[in-house]
C-alpha cells in the first residue's frame, strides 16, 4: 500500500516537478530542506496528495518538519486515510 | 487626517514624522501583524514608537551612534519591526537582509554575509539568539578594523520615546536613512543608500499617484529587504499612518489564501504583487479555501517588480471575480530602489494601456503606466542618444527620489549614472507617455520577484565534478503557467555516459541551489562544444537559450 504511494509521488515529483523523469528518488532521501523542491512547488505536491490521495492537509504542516521524505509522507498520507 | 502635504509644514526627516504621528494619532492602529499561528498583534503608533524607543535605547547602550549602519537578519515580527523603527528613532542607518532559508547551505550565506560586512562596514548585526553565532562567524570571516557588534533580539522592553533625546531628530535631510541591498551574491555587495528627503519625495509623489486616504487599509506578505515590500508596504503606510496587515512570506507561499484572508477581514483596499503572484493565487488556491472572501474593498492590484503579463492579470480575475475583484483594481507599476521606489504608475481605477501594435514596439505589450510627476525619463540608443518615442533603448531616469551613491561604492555609482541620469540597465520604450519595460541590458533572470545573476550560477555549475569548467549558460525561459521565468541552466558534460550525465545533472542542481538559494528548473547535460561563445570567447547567453529552445526543446513538443 504505502510502496504504492510511493511511487505515484515519486512519479509526479520527478516528471512534474524537476522535470527528471529518469531521477530515482530514495524513500529517505531529503526533498525540502535539501532544496530539491522549492517552496513553490511544496504547495503543488500539497495539492496533487489531497487531489491523488483523497486526505486533508493543513497549510502548516507542508513544511520540511513533516512532509521531507517519500517516507514521511506516504506514511502522513497512510494515516489520513485510516 | 493624513499629515498635510510638505509645503504647508516641512517634514523632512523620519524621525520628525513619527514623533507627530507619536503625538496626534497614539491610538491609531499602524500594523496588524499576522503570526503563522494564533491571533493577529495589533500595533498602534504609541506601541510601535514604545517599542522602537526600547531598540534606540538598546543600539545607544552598545555604542551604536548616529548615521551607523545597522544590519538586521530577521523574519517578520514584532523584533523587526522595532528594530527597524527603533534604528531610525536613533538616526542610525537600517539595512534588512534576507534570513537564511532551509535550502541555502550556512556557509554559503556566511560567506556572502562576510562580503556585504566588508564592503558596508555596518556597526551592529540583530538578529535572533539562536542565529547569532552564524553571524560572528561571518563577521570573524570579514577582514574588517572595526568588527561589528552581534545584538540578539528575543525581547526588548519598550520605553516612552524621549523625541528631544533621541539621535534621530537630529539628523538631516540629506542624511541617509536606510540602505536597500537587492538579492544575488554580487547584489548583496551594492546597498542603495537613500536619503530621508529622497525617500519623503517618493512618498509625496506616488502617494497622490495611487490617490493614498485616510481609508486605506495595505495588505502585504512581501520581504522587507526588497524596495516593493520595504517602501510600499512598510515604509509608506506607516510614515502616512495607513494601517498596515503585514504577513511573513514564508506563510504565504505556503497557503497563499491567507492574502484573501487578510483583504477579507481587514478590508484592504490596496496590496502590490510580483507577476508571479497573480498566477500562483490564480492556480493554488482552492476554492472551498475561499468560502466567504470579499475582495470587493480592494481599490488596486499593483503587479511590480517583474515583467507584466496581461495573460496573468486575465487568470487572477477570472478567479476572484466571483469573490468581488474589480477589473478596475489591476494596476501596473516599475519601480526600482536606486528610484527609492515607482518610477512610472498606472491609474487607479482606470484599464491599463496596452500597446496596440502599428509596427512600434510589441503589440499587446502591458504598459507600467506613466512616469510620476518628479521623475524624468529618457530611452537611450547604444551610443547614449536619445531615442523617439516607440523605439527601444535603455530606460535612463532622473528624478528628486534617487539614490545617493551605492553604499561605500563609488566605482559603482559613477558608472550607474551618464549625464545626472541614472542607468536602469532596463530597456523599454515610452509610447504615448506610457513606459513599456521588454527585457534587460544586461542578461539578469527575474524568477518570483528576485533578480538572478546568470553568471553567479554558471560559476557554481562549473564548480562541480563532471562538468567543463566554464562552460555553462545559465538563462530564464518564461513559463506561462507560473507567470515568472524558469531557470534553466546548461552545461557541457566530460561524460557522454547517460546515467553519469543523470548524475552530474542532479550534483549541478543541488550545487546551485544550495549555494544561491534559487531552485533551479531544469539542467541539461550536453556533449562537448555544444554552447556557443561569442568572438570573445564567452559563453553567449541569448545564443544558447534560443538554441535551447529550438534544438532541446523543440526536439521534445515536435
Amino acid at each position: 500500500m504505502s510502496d504504492d504511494i510511493k511511487t505515484t509521488l515519486s512519479t509526479y515529483i520527478t516528471t512534474r516537478i524537476l522535470k527528471q523523469p529518469g531521477r530515482v528518488l530514495k524513500p529517505d532521501e531529503k526533498l525540502i530542506s535539501s532544496g530539491l523542491i522549492d517552496s513553490f512547488h511544496v504547495v503543488d505536491l500539497g495539492l496533487f496528495v489531497e487531489d491523488q490521495f483523497g486526505v486533508r492537509l493543513d497549510d502548516s504542516e507542508l513544511t520540511a518538519e513533516t512532509f521531507d521524505t517519500l517516507d514521511q509522507l506516504a506514511a502522513l498520507i497512510d494515516s489520513r486515510r485510516q | 487626517m493624513l499629515p498635510p502635504p510638505a509645503a504647508e509644514e516641512p517634514m523632512s526627516t523620519f524621525a520628525q514624522v513619527l514623533a507627530r504621528h507619536y503625538a496626534e494619532a497614539p491610538d491609531r492602529p499602524a500594523i496588524h501583524l499576522q503570526p503563522a499561528k494564533g491571533d493577529d498583534l495589533t500595533l498602534t503608533y504609541s506601541d510601535l514608537l514604545r517599542g522602537a524607543a526600547g531598540f534606540a535605547e538598546l543600539l545607544n547602550r552598545r555604542g551604536i551612534g548616529q548615521g551607523d549602519v545597522v544590519v538586521m537578519i530577521l523574519q517578520h515580527g514584532e523584533p523587526l519591526v522595532y528594530a527597524f523603527w527603533g534604528a531610525i528613532l536613533h538616526g542610525a542607518v537600517p539595512a534588512i537582509l534576507p534570513p537564511l532559508t532551509e535550502k541555502l547551505l550556512p556557509e554559503r550565506y556566511r560567506r556572502d554575509l562576510a562580503a556585504l560586512i566588508q564592503v558596508t562596514r555596518p556597526r551592529a548585526i540583530v538578529t535572533y539568539p539562536e542565529f547569532a553565532c552564524e553571524v560572528e562567524l561571518a563577521m570573524r570571516a570579514a577582514a574588517v578594523v572595526a568588527v561589528p557588534v552581534a545584538i540578539a533580539v528575543d525581547a526588548v522592553a519598550p520605553a516612552a520615546p524621549d523625541f528631544a533625546a533621541l539621535g534621530g531628530l537630529r539628523r538631516e535631510a540629506s542624511d541617509i536613512v536606510l540602505l536597500q541591498h537587492s538579492s544575488g551574491s554580487t547584489g548583496l555587495q551594492k546597498g542603495v543608500a537613500l536619503s530621508h528627503r529622497a525617500v519623503l519625495n517618493q512618498l509625496n509623489a506616488y502617494a497622490p499617484a495611487i490617490g493614498l486616504n485616510e481609508s486605506d487599509v495595505i495588505v502585504s506578505w512581501l520581504p522587507l529587504y526588497h524596495d516593493m515590500g520595504l517602501i510600499a508596504s512598510f515604509v509608506l503606510p506607516v510614515l502616512r499612518r495607513v494601517p498596515l496587515v503585514l504577513m511573513s512570506p514564508f506563510d504565504w507561499v505556503r497557503a497563499p489564501v491567507r492574502l484573501m484572508q487578510a483583504i477579507t477581514k481587514y478590508r484592504g483596499t490596496l496590496t502590490w504583487l510580483p507577476n508571479f503572484a497573480y498566477n500562483f493565487c490564480a492556480t493554488r488556491i482552492r476554492q472551498r479555501d475561499l468560502d466567504g472572501t470579499d475582495l470587493s474593498s480592494l481599490r488596486a492590484v499593483i503587479n511590480c517588480s517583474e515583467p507584466v503579463y496581461h495573460s496573468s492579470h486575465l487568470a487572477f480575475l477570472q478567479k476572484f471575480a466571483p469573490y468581488g475583484l474589480s477589473p478596475h483594481a489591476l494596476a501596473t507599476c516599475y519601480a526600482m530602489a536606486e528610484n527609492t521606489f515607482a518610477v512610472a504608475q498606472s491609474a487607479i481605477g482606470e484599464p491599463i494601456a496596452r500597446n496596440e501594435g502599428g509596427g512600434i514596439g510589441n503589440a499587446g505589450q502591458v504598459s507600467s503606466g506613466r512616469p510620476l510627476p518628479n521623475v524624468r525619463i529618457r530611452v537611450l540608443s547604444e551610443d547614449r542618444r536619445d531615442l523617439p518615442d516607440g523605439a527601444i533603448g535603455e530606460i535612463a531616469l532622473h528624478s528628486d527620489c534617487m539614490l545617493s551613491e551605492y553604499y561605500h561604492r563609488p566605482d559603482a555609482t559613477e558608472q550607474a549614472f551618464f549625464d545626472g541620469f541614472y542607468l536602469t540597465g532596463d530597456l523599454g520604450y515610452v509610447l504615448r507617455g506610457e513606459v513599456y519595460v521588454t527585457g534587460r541590458k544586461k542578461d539578469l533572470i527575474i524568477v518570483g520577484g528576485k533578480n538572478v545573476y546568470p553568471q553567479d550560477l554558471e560559476q557554481l555549475a562549473s564548480e562541480v565534478h563532471g562538468v567543463h569548467a566554464g562552460r555553462v549558460a545559465a538563462f530564464g525561459v518564461f513559463n506561462e503557467d507560473a507567470g515568472t521565468e524558469d531557470v534553466v541552466i546548461v552545461a557541457e558534460a566530460e561524460s557522454d555516459d547517460p546515467a553519469e550525465r543523470e548524475r552530474i545533472a542532479e550534483a549541478v542542481r543541488q550545487h546551485v541551489t544550495r549555494n544561491s538559494d534559487v531552485a533551479v528548473r531544469r539542467v541539461v547535460m550536453v556533449g562537448p562544444r555544444w554552447l556557443i561563445k561569442t568572438s570573445s570567447g564567452k559563453v553567449a547567453r541569448s545564443a544558447n537559450k534560443a538554441r535551447y529552445l529550438a534544438e532541446i526543446i523543440g526536439q521534445q513538443t515536435a
